[in-house]
């Protein structure tokens, strides 16, 4: 056993670092420390995923035969990590990680001609539809119904809780082909273009006052058979499996580490009247860096069970709690570091293209946000509750 | 980067599982329970044949060169049979406080006799005002024209009764009177003057209390060449706690497989327990805190050598964490076992009292975390 990297590793990570260096410019760093949501906007985000792609980097998780680099994990580690810690653009997920790898596990070839090349370019923007609002949690009951006309889809019905819907030119989303007794059965996996007409987009703020998310209505859209991924009824299935690399990114702590960073400079700033001094503060903040001690543990043993052909199994849904709680406890840290400020409310956005002077120092204007916001981490993905239900299923067999 | 087990660490995870296993039940317990020293000496001979007791000390010294994470695949093992040999005193600290501070004729003519078996050793350090602080000690050292003279008083001394010589640290009188460095000296048992005050340990073995008065020494009793011993006190303790967390992942592994096992079976309003899922969530968190624990005891170990604050941080980070979890583990494996988790009728319990042993050891949680942000510069010392 050991923790340190190799020599070839230790160049891979100058490789990253210098990468960076090179192509993170102060903009795309002040825009992603000012945003308060989970994902930057895609001006920034995709710059970062073109510049990215052009280095060959665009899609770290993909076979090489679809475009991605052919990294070990510890490879992907070290890549994830030095981004972290440069504070890179929190590009959208929706691609490259979520629908790109069901495309190639059960695309037809067309698929994967036309989608994988336009998710690694950035040409394509990707929204995710599979929350409905009467069903959350219980993703199963969901009622958006496509029902076949000759080579169409028509499909009815909403969804919700879409990120970046309002951005996006292109969805994946699970909707109802067949009523079925098991109503898993009954469900279809579908890539639907968003200027299909139909479509409506109604924005919904969150607490901390950001545009991420939306609701989105469907009215007689019709799509095309050939959009639907796989078979028809396995939709459940594809989208589970996405749903194992939305919680099991597995590369959180590096993050969570630079969240940290940031609120512990806060505390021994002038700013905060150096909060730090305040022992409850300090212990706080060793209690949390133990916590993502912990975390990154835990992901180096899943990594290196992966690296030797194991599969790690049901510890995603450790990690995804985990990091969800860590992330809410360094959110709520933060707020309690910043002490009076947190009353400064400052409603525009984005945070890094105000017209006017901010009531705070600049660096502060996301905290509060970010903590409201933060919230909805124990409950995107699967909510905590659901997640130890998996974990008393699949990890202690109840 | 590589976490997983050689070939050589599955043979001895799954040889310690076996012994384990096939050795400690409650019946086991009970008769070591009525030895005078708390553990059996025919298995501490056992031990030995199986190399255990070899496995950290280096091969110059009759040992096998083995690490921290070797120490800490046995201590999973002894966590899930309540081992009570004194492993952690003789071994982990006792040998490692003379690998580590001993002089060279001091490690061959003790460390040999560690690893076969037919040396038992104590660490006398803790003391009733310092508590968890290490580097107060009160105990007095005088140079004598023959020699040593030792006089204070110590606390928590574990396996003081059974060790031959127990390892009593002190700080050195000066010319002027005022305290000096701190030293460690090996004191035979039987020496005049010290008194051994045993009593029964939480959770399993045997501990105690040490009076010193005027206890004289010969001169070679001074472990190494008299130079200051708290930072190979520190980093041994540091290694003691990263065995300690293994240990305490065993003994929260075979609570949440027993208080599983518990509410599978146990039917109420018809249904088993483990049906209901305020059941099956706080399991989940059980597990959960399992896992964390196993990660941070792995940590805690893969840097037992790094650099003094690193490792430091890194067995505090550690001795907090599982603290935390095992308190959590604990509690609610009694609660989920309803009255009968709080009997002595179950071996829950005893599960239970180590884990709390295990938090007491060294320090809580509480001054655990205090020293990581202390060692992090967030708090002053």
């Amino acid at each position: 056993m050991d923790l340190s990297f190799s020599a070839e590793e230790r160049a891979f990570e100058k490789e990253v670092r210098d990468f960076i260096a090179a192509n993170l410019t102060p903009e795309m760093k002040r825009a992603t420390a000012l945003t308060p949501s989970v994902f930057s906007d895609p001006d920034i985000g995709m710059a970062w995923q073109r510049a990215l792609h052009k280095r060959g980097w665009g899609a770290p998780g993909w076979p090489v035969e679809y475009g991605g680099p052919d990294w070990t994990p510890a490879q992907r580690w070290i890549f994830e990590a030095e981004s972290a810690r440069a504070g890179v653009p929190n590009v959208n997920v929706m691609g490259v990680k979520m629908v790109g790898p069901v495309i190639i596990g059960f695309g037809s070839p067309e698929q994967k001609n036309f989608y994988l090349p336009r998710i690694l370019s950035g040409e394509d923007y990707w929204c995710q539809g599979y929350s409905e609002p009467g069903s959350g949690s219980d993703l199963a009951s969901l009622k958006t119904r496509a029902v076949r006309d000759g080579d169409d889809y028509i499909i009815n019905g909403t969804k919700i809780w879409t990120t970046h819907a309002h951005h996006a030119n292109r969805m994946f989303a699970l909707v109802r082909t067949n009523e079925t007794e098991r109503q898993q059965d009954g469900i279809s996996f579908i890539l639907i273009d968003m200027k299909t007409p139909g479509i409506t987009t109604r924005p919904i703020l969150t607490i901390g006052g950001d545009h991420e998310v939306n609701q989105v209505f469907f009215d007689d859209v019709r799509v095309p058979v050939a959009n639907r991924v796989g078979e028809e009824g396995k939709g459940w299935t594809y989208g589970k499996y996405l749903l194992e690399f939305e919680r099991g990114a597995g590369i959180a702590s590096a993050k969570l580490r630079e969240a940290l960073r940031t609120i512990s400079d806060l505390a021994g700033s002038d700013i905060t009247g150096r909060a730090v001094d305040d022992p409850e503060i300090a212990l706080r903040m060793s209690e949390i860096e133990v916590d993502i001690d912990a975390l990154e543990m835990t992901e180096l043993r899943v990594l290196s069970a992966l690296q030797t052909g194991q599969n790690p199994g049901a510890v995603s849904s450790i990690l995804k709690l985990r990091n969800s709680e860590i992330r809410q406890a360094v959110t709520r840290l933060g707020v309690d570091v910043i002490g009076h400020d947190g009353l400064a409310v400052e409603p525009v956005r984005p945070l890094y293209r105000l017209n006017h002077e901010p009531p705070v120092p600049e660096e502060l204007l996301p905290i509060v946000p970010e903590y409201l916001n933060g919230r909805a981490y124990t409950i995107f993905g699967g909510s905590s509750e659901i997640q130890r239900e998996i974990i008393a299923k699949m990890v202690l067999g109840i | 980067m590589d976490l997983t087990l050689s070939d050589e660490q599955r043979l001895l995870r799954e040889s310690a599982d076996r012994f384990v296993g096939e050795t400690y039940n409650a019946d086991h317990r009970r008769k070591s329970a009525a030895e005078p020293n708390g553990f059996s000496a025919a298995i501490w001979k056992q031990f030995a044949d199986l190399g255990w007791l070899a496995l950290p000390i280096a091969e110059a010294h009759g040992g096998l060169g083995g690490g921290a994470v070797e120490i800490g695949i046995l201590m999973e093992a002894f966590g899930r049979g309540l081992v009570t040999e004194p492993y952690l005193s003789t071994v982990v600290i006792g040998a490692g406080l003379i690998a580590a501070s001993g002089s060279e004729a001091q490690k061959q003519a003790l460390l040999p006799k560690v690893a076969e078996g037919s040396l038992y050793l104590s660490f006398a350090h803790a003391e009733r005002a310092a508590r968890f602080d290490l580097g107060k000690v009160e105990t007095m050292a005088t140079e004598t024209p023959g020699g040593w003279r030792l006089s204070g008083h110590k606390i928590a001394v574990l396996d003081g009764r059974a060790a031959h010589q127990i390892i009593v640290s002190a700080r050195i009188v000066e010319a002027s009177g005022a305290a000096g460095r701190l030293c460690l000296f090996l004191v035979p048992a039987g020496t005049p003057g010290m008194t051994v005050h045993d009593y029964p340990r939480l959770g399993g073995g045997r501990a105690c209390n040490l009076d010193l008065r005027d206890v004289q020494l010969p001169a070679d009793a001074l472990l190494g060449d008299g130079g200051d011993a708290l930072p190979a006190v520190v980093a041994v303790v540091d290694r003691a706690m990263a065995a300690l967390g293994s240990e305490a992942v065993g003994i929260m592994q075979t609570l949440l497989d027993t208080t599983l096992e518990y509410t599978k079976i146990r039917k109420q309003f018809g249904r088993p327990l483990s049906a209901n899922q305020v059941i099956r969530h706080r399991l989940a968190d059980m597990a959960m805190q399992c896992d964390e624990a196993r990660s941070m005891a792995l940590r805690a170990a893969l840097m037992a050598d790094a650099e003094p604050v690193a490792r430091s941080r890194a067995a505090s980070g550690a001795k907090a964490r599982i603290g935390k979890s095992a308190r959590f583990v604990a509690e609610q494996s009694v609660q989920l076992h309803g009255a009968m988790g709080v009997t002595e009728e179950l071996d829950i319990g005893l599960y239970f009292k180590r884990l709390l042993a295990f938090d007491t050891m060294f320090g809580g949680s509480a001054h655990h975390y205090r020293r990581h942000a202390e060692l992090g510069g967030r708090v002053k010392a």
